[in-house]
């Protein structure tokens, strides 16, 4: 009881520390807001240009201009679609996917961790999580000149804001919340590992710290403006390759999950998935909304987002059908949670290759990861002996990581700035290399010490009983019949 | 009068009922049950892990007949349900002591 006590009084103080943040950040934010007023009279010298002045429409945005420009309406359009299918893919995508592999007395706990991890990250975003990952600040974190999202608002007639040079044809409200459904899934796949046994409470105090400590920097070394991973950035010391988020979002969520996976320990019982067409509803979800995330990665509508599109596509069709002729061939039967799992894992594997591949390319990488991936949550698994519940290890990390290694060796460069080892840059590989090492290994220490600290305060693990007669009953007071 | 309860294969429901029908039985009551004898159950391969099934679907149904009529319906519902493979199921009979028929208030024969 006493440890009910504590997770109540942890979530008391999380919702406080929230408002608190809140009431703090309103002054710096109206500071902002006011300043815009007053500074721009100081544009417009006469009042014959300040009354001209309206009629002009300024330039359009671009990587040279990112002040008083206007931001390109197709971009923004392209950018604003994939916001909201990439959301799609949490809520309910990966809901559903991961829903349908639990057994009936937990699905109400999992698809509600999806839908919490949503909002919790979203909350964390707009105080500081999005500033820390995507403002420039050192080459291992980001600054918090947007914290509270201050100075977000692209006003091109008055030079309040600008586009982010990120994505220099877009508001940055667009790419921020672009970004966001980024950071929501990358956490909510972590889920997929601790299923069936972590108290809720844990789970939200775990996702928070761990979208603070984790996945800011880490998204921030690989795609911040001066990130020391970041291959657009020429003052970078490994210039990684990553589209789409092979390392940020699936080595990163993967690594998290197999720590998760060990701190909590094996289930008690587990049992077969209770219904493989939530599943395979939820793995096309993904697929759709993986336009989104891998097409619109490119920040733009153009030639990059095409190439970006189809490689997507035909990586993971071609790795849903090789998982299910590799298990066909080695159990005797093709299976709906076997192809949906290979599609997944092509779409793992294209994320970071996409945009800098070409269609063969995506072709070979999608027969990579169905093997591969088919091996990550077989062989692997059996082979250490850890509970990582629905394969968030497997399927993300081990495609993840296959990846990003082989966008290093397909990568072509014109397609993407970028030649591969096929081109003759052996070089890229190691890059490569070094920026999955570079995550897992931060990944691995952080994420252990979060969990560490989680447990010493209000425990992770649910009861025994509590474990036995369902998530569901016992932690949320609802059952689905 | 007795209680006729059979275990049957699911597919075999209506084709039992069709052939129950046609010798006169008036009602019966069907319940989707799990269980397992001689069939035992199988196994399911999810992502490589296997899991043992060992209740299979069935369906129970229950048929409240006079004691002249028990041996009719017995050898219809063999005849109906069977296939000859392993797991046709199983049927039980016991006594029935006194019916009631909720609407009209009969008792015993006549509520049947």
């Amino acid at each position: 009881m006493s440890l009910r006590k504590f997770s109540r009084a942890g979530l008391l103080a999380l919702a406080a520390a929230l408002l608190l943040g809140v009431a703090l950040s309103l002054p710096t934010y109206r500071a902002a807001y006011a300043q815009a007023p007053a500074a721009a009279p100081a544009v417009p010298t006469t009042p014959e240009a300040s009354a001209a002045a309206p009629a002009a429409t300024p330039p359009a945005c671009d990587a040279k201009t990112l002040e008083r420009c206007t931001p390109n309406s197709g971009d923004t359009a392209w950018m604003l679609t994939s916001m909201a299918i990439v959301l799609m893919m949490t809520i309910p995508g990966l809901a559903l996917f991961y829903g349908g592999m639990v057994r009936k007395k937990n699905v109400g706990d999992t698809v509600m961790t999806s839908f919490a991890i949503t909002c919790l990250i979203s909350i964390l975003w707009l105080l500081f999580t999005y500033s820390l990952a995507f403002r420039a600040g050192s080459p291992f974190i980001g600054g918090l000149d947007r914290a509270g999202l201050q100075g977000i608002l692209s006003d091109i007639s008055t030079g309040i804001g600008n586009p982010n040079s990120l994505a220099p044809t877009i508001p940055e409200t667009v790419y921020s919340m672009f970004q966001l459904t980024f950071a929501i899934i990358t956490a909510a796949l972590i889920a997929g590992s601790f299923a069936e046994r972590m108290k809720f409470s844990a789970m939200l105090w775990f996702i928070g710290l761990w979208a603070i400590f984790v996945y800011s920097p880490i998204a921030h070394w690989v795609w911040g403006p001066d990130g020391f991973l970041n291959s657009a950035n020429a003052d970078a010391k490994f210039h990684v390759l990553d589209f789409a988020g092979g390392t940020v979002v699936h080595v990163n969520s993967g690594t998290a999950g197999l720590m998760a996976a060990l701190m909590l320990g094996k289930r008690k019982e587990s049992g077969p998935p209770h219904n493989v067409v939530l599943t395979m509803i939820g793995a096309s979800l993904l697929w759709v909304g993986r336009f989104g995330f891998n097409a619109g990665s490119a920040v733009s509508a153009g030639m990059q987002a095409g190439m970006a599109m189809a490689v997507t596509h035909i990586a993971t069709a071609t790795a849903g059908f090789t998982w299910m002729l590799v298990e066909w061939m080695l159990r005797g039967k093709p299976t709906v949670l076997g192809i949906c799992s290979g599609a997944v894992a092509g779409l793992v594997a294209i994320t970071p290759a996409s945009g800098f591949v070409g269609p063969m390319g995506a072709f070979a990488i999608g027969i990579a990861a169905g093997s591969v991936c088919y091996w990550g949550c077989t062989g692997l698994k059996r082979m250490f002996g850890y509970d990582d519940a629905l394969d968030t290890f497997g399927v993300h990390a081990v495609g993840g990581a296959a990846g990003a290694i082989l966008t290093g060796v397909f990568a072509i460069n014109e397609y993407g700035g970028t030649p591969g080892l096929i081109e003759g840059n052996a070089g890229q590989v190691l890059d490569q290399c070094i920026g999955v090492g570079i995550v897992f290994v931060y990944d691995v220490i952080v994420t252990l010490l979060i969990l560490k600290v989680v447990d010493l305060v209000i425990g992770l693990r649910v009861s025994p009983e509590v474990e036995r007669d369902g998530l569901d009953l016992a932690l949320h007071g609802e059952t689905i019949q | 009068m007795k209680i006729v309860m059979a275990i049957i294969k699911p597919f075999k429901l209506d084709e039992v009922r069709d052939a129950l029908t046609k010798i006169g039985v008036q009602g019966l009551t069907v319940t989707e049950v799990k269980g397992y004898g001689r069939q035992k159950g199988h196994t399911e391969i999810y992502r490589g892990a296997e899991y043992a099934v060992s209740f299979l679907p069935k369906i129970k149904l229950e048929i409240a007949c006079p004691t002249n009529q028990v041996d009719r319906v017995i050898d219809t519902i063999t005849a109906a349900a069977k296939t000859g493979q392993i797991g046709d199921g199983k049927i039980f009979v016991f006594g029935l002591d006194h019916a009631v028929r909720i609407r009209t208030g009969e008792t015993d024969a006549a509520a049947l």
